[in-house]
């Protein structure tokens, strides 16, 4: 009989039924659309960060510069020059100087990254030296010594490079990267003089497996040559980070045992904030940057994508549910008031008060349903036309954009040199877990109607109700 | 047996009080045929809706077969109204989406009865009422007369003990009110019902065993002919 009542109800006020159904379905259409919309322009997002920060990174650390500290411009190359102008160096000697500098991050003890890795919701860490490697070659010029300029007699090539963890490369600069040919580091090269190198490099420079590169002055080995996705600021070699530390040089001092970048994962996205503040006590002069921090940084469409569906597209997905809410309740409501002699009757019957309220539930549930199903197609119809017709957006990273107030470090460096832009195919993926929130909107729509309506019928007197028949 | 004592029913209305009940004393013996005649508004449809359960005195009290219905909880009175009272509506009171045999199965509901057994029993019902092929029809395909019928039939399909009918046979006219008349008074007979009947017609009034009067809230009581009729003895309508 429940459902027999519900069929023939439902047909009899069927404009008004598919009138709430359609409003609870553009207002789920638009829930999924505009959160598969939003984890479209989030996986863009990720993938540019990814590019920049590497895969399953949350949290890097690093530290600025101490004053006083090596400066870009001498590369480390102080001492020759001083030798030079004090005339140590003869006139003619042929110069080939390669060094492997820290030029751009203060360096951390050899205890940070064991600091960082025990404290609580760690998942794991791996420490990183980005260095540069720089050649200077020439001859040395007839001039006085102590003046001119000998700068014109040399020629100075230099790559990035990065030290990596070679017992954990799933964090870290070579998380993000494909390897194209070769293989990468295992744990039993962590003192190998082997080198991967970007194919960007490789191309450059006609590098192949097998080659050797010079890196501070020793030959390592290219055992591979690695793709970091879409574009971004790679290093263009990587070592493991034993040989880096004890060719490298800051300041003129060893590296050894030192890292000058550290590179977090979190056990739980919702720790990230309780890591940064415990990594921030324990060394309180590093800087540290989340993705977050990264993603602020983030310019161009990608940037206004994101913005569009977070903040426009939510609230007016959110609106629309809340109207749809309210219509489908007044007219439930509605449709109650216009039932009053029904439920009466039904009453005098010897109906508990419940059995009509489920009656009257059930019915706005059932309308929820359709209303949640058609949403879910009209969701999914919204998403592929997303697919379709979206454009391809740009994401712009670097000097465009301003810096954030907090953190920074290796990655704003890095940002702040050399701006990038990615381009970025939007898509809007449907996940499971949208078409549960439909349904639990839909549900929730049509509960909220009906508790209003069976609110409504609970409260009919039957004397009341059946009043209204005379 | 309906034992009423000192009944009273006000209610507001606007900002003054309605006195629709005053004082009313009544008793009406199991298996007895009572009419209640009265002017619009002096209290014949209040008696009636406390008499069923659906409405509470606001003084007095109202024993059905020695219990108390206006002390009784909500729930049970709706348990009573289920099993025990039947109810006829001046304008039948249908659900509009639900054919014949679905309007009397809906007063089964509530006694929990297997669909099947539901099914089996409404078709009877309607069959008793002279509808067995209406069973399918919805309301708006029935006349006024076989939509009455049908209500009666709902009203007597859980074998109630009481029959309360209000205005039965108002909107219908003198042919078919004879009809449905003629069928309450078989079922009163023939099922030894204790009925209540409301009516502004005297040729209906007059078929009951007794008559109750009500002016502004107060009743009388006198037996149609100054003796009380038994079931089976039928008056011509007039």
């Amino acid at each position: 009989m429940f459902f027999t009542y519900l069929r023939r109800e439902l047909r009899r006020r069927l404009r008004q039924a598919i009138f709430i159904a359609l409003g609870l379905a553009v207002g789920i259409g638009l829930v999924i659309t505009v959160t598969a919309a939003s984890d479209g322009v989030k996986n863009g997002q990720a993938a540019v960060l990814h590019s920049l920060y590497g895969v399953g990174t949350d949290v890097t650390v690093t530290q600025p510069p101490a004053a006083g500290a090596s400066r870009a411009t001498t590369f480390g190359f102080r001492q020759q020059i001083q030798a030079f102008r004090r005339g140590q160096i003869a006139t003619g000697t042929k110069i080939n100087i390669n060094n492997l500098v820290n030029t751009q991050y203060g360096t951390l003890g050899a205890d940070s990254v064991g600091k960082v890795a025990g404290l609580r919701s760690v998942h794991s860490t791996a420490g990183g030296l980005s260095l540069n490697d720089v050649t200077v070659t020439g001859t040395v010029p007839s001039v006085k010594a102590g003046s001119g300029s000998i700068a014109s007699n040399f020629t100075t090539n230099s790559f990035a490079l990065e030290g990596v963890d070679v017992s954990n490369t799933s964090l870290g600069a070579l998380s993000a990267a494909k390897m194209t040919a070769g293989g990468g580091f295992t744990s039993s090269e962590a003192k190998a003089d082997d080198a991967v190198i970007d194919s960007n490099y490789a191309q450059q420079n006609k590098l192949k497996v097998g080659d050797t590169v010079a890196v501070g002055g020793t030959s390592f080995k290219v055992i591979g040559i690695a793709r970091v996705p879409q574009g971004g600021s790679p290093p263009d070699v990587y070592i493991p980070l034993a040989p880096a530390q004890s060719i490298g040089k800051s300041s003129g001092a060893s590296l050894a045992s030192k890292v000058n970048t550290i590179y977090v994962s979190v056990a739980s996205a919702t720790d990230i904030p309780a890591v940064q503040t415990e990594i921030a006590k324990a060394l309180p002069k590093a800087t540290i940057t989340d993705q977050d921090n990264l993603a602020s940084q983030v310019s161009g469409s990608l940037a206004s994508a994101s913005s569009l569906a977070n903040n426009l597209g939510k609230w007016l997905s959110v609106a629309v549910l809340i109207a749809a809410f309210l219509l489908a309740s007044l007219l439930t409501m509605a449709a109650v008031a216009r039932r009053v002699r029904e439920f009466g009757t039904l009453k005098a019957l010897g109906w508990p008060t419940w059995r009509i309220i489920r009656q009257v539930m059930g019915e706005s549930i059932t309308i929820g349903i359709i209303g949640g199903a058609a949403g879910v197609a009209l969701g999914y119809a919204g998403a592929e036309l997303i697919d379709k017709l979206a454009p391809k957006l740009s994401a712009t990273v670097g000097s465009s954009s301003p810096a954030p107030a907090a953190g920074g470090g290796a990655l704003k460096s890095l940002l702040s040199n050399v701006p990038h832009t990615v381009s970025v195919t939007l898509t809007a993926p449907v996940t499971i877990d949208v078409i549960v929130l439909a349904v639990l909107l839909a549900l929730a729509g049509g509960l909220i109607a009906g508790i209003f309506g069976g609110w409504r019928a609970a409260r009919l007197r039957p004397a009341a109700a059946l009043a209204k028949v005379e | 047996m309906y034992k009423l004592s000192g009944v009273v029913k006000n209610y507001k209305k606007g900002r003054g009080t309605v006195h629709a009940l005053q004082g009313v004393d009544l008793v009406i013996e199991d298996a007895e045929w009572l009419a209640i005649q009265g002017p619009t508004g002096h209290g014949k449809s209040t008696l009636l809706q406390i008499l069923g359960g659906l409405d509470r005195p606001s003084a007095g009290t109202v024993e059905l077969d020695g219990v108390n219905l206006s002390r009784m909880r909500e729930s049970r009175l709706t348990r009573v109204r289920a099993r025990s009272i039947g109810f006829i509506f001046q304008t039948f009171n249908l659900i509009p989406t639900l054919n014949a045999a679905e309007n009397v199965e809906v007063a089964l509901v509530p006694l929990r009865v297997s669909g099947a057994a539901r099914k089996a029993r409404a078709e009877q019902a309607l069959r008793s009422v002279g509808l067995g092929d209406r069973l399918r029809h919805l309301p708006s395909e029935l006349s006024g007369g076989q939509q009455q019928r049908v209500a009666i039939a709902r009203a007597l399909v859980k074998e109630p003990s009481v029959l309360l009918a209000d205005e039965p046979t108002g909107n219908l006219d003198e042919g078919t009110r004879d009809e449905i008349i003629d069928l309450l008074e078989d079922l009163w007979v023939g099922r030894g019902l204790t009925m209540v009947l409301v009516t502004h017609d005297s040729t209906v009034a007059g078929r009951a065993q007794r008559h109750g009067q009500m002016n502004d809230g107060r009743l009388t009581v006198v037996p149609v002919t100054g003796q009380a009729r038994q079931p089976g003895s039928r008056p011509a309508l007039g």
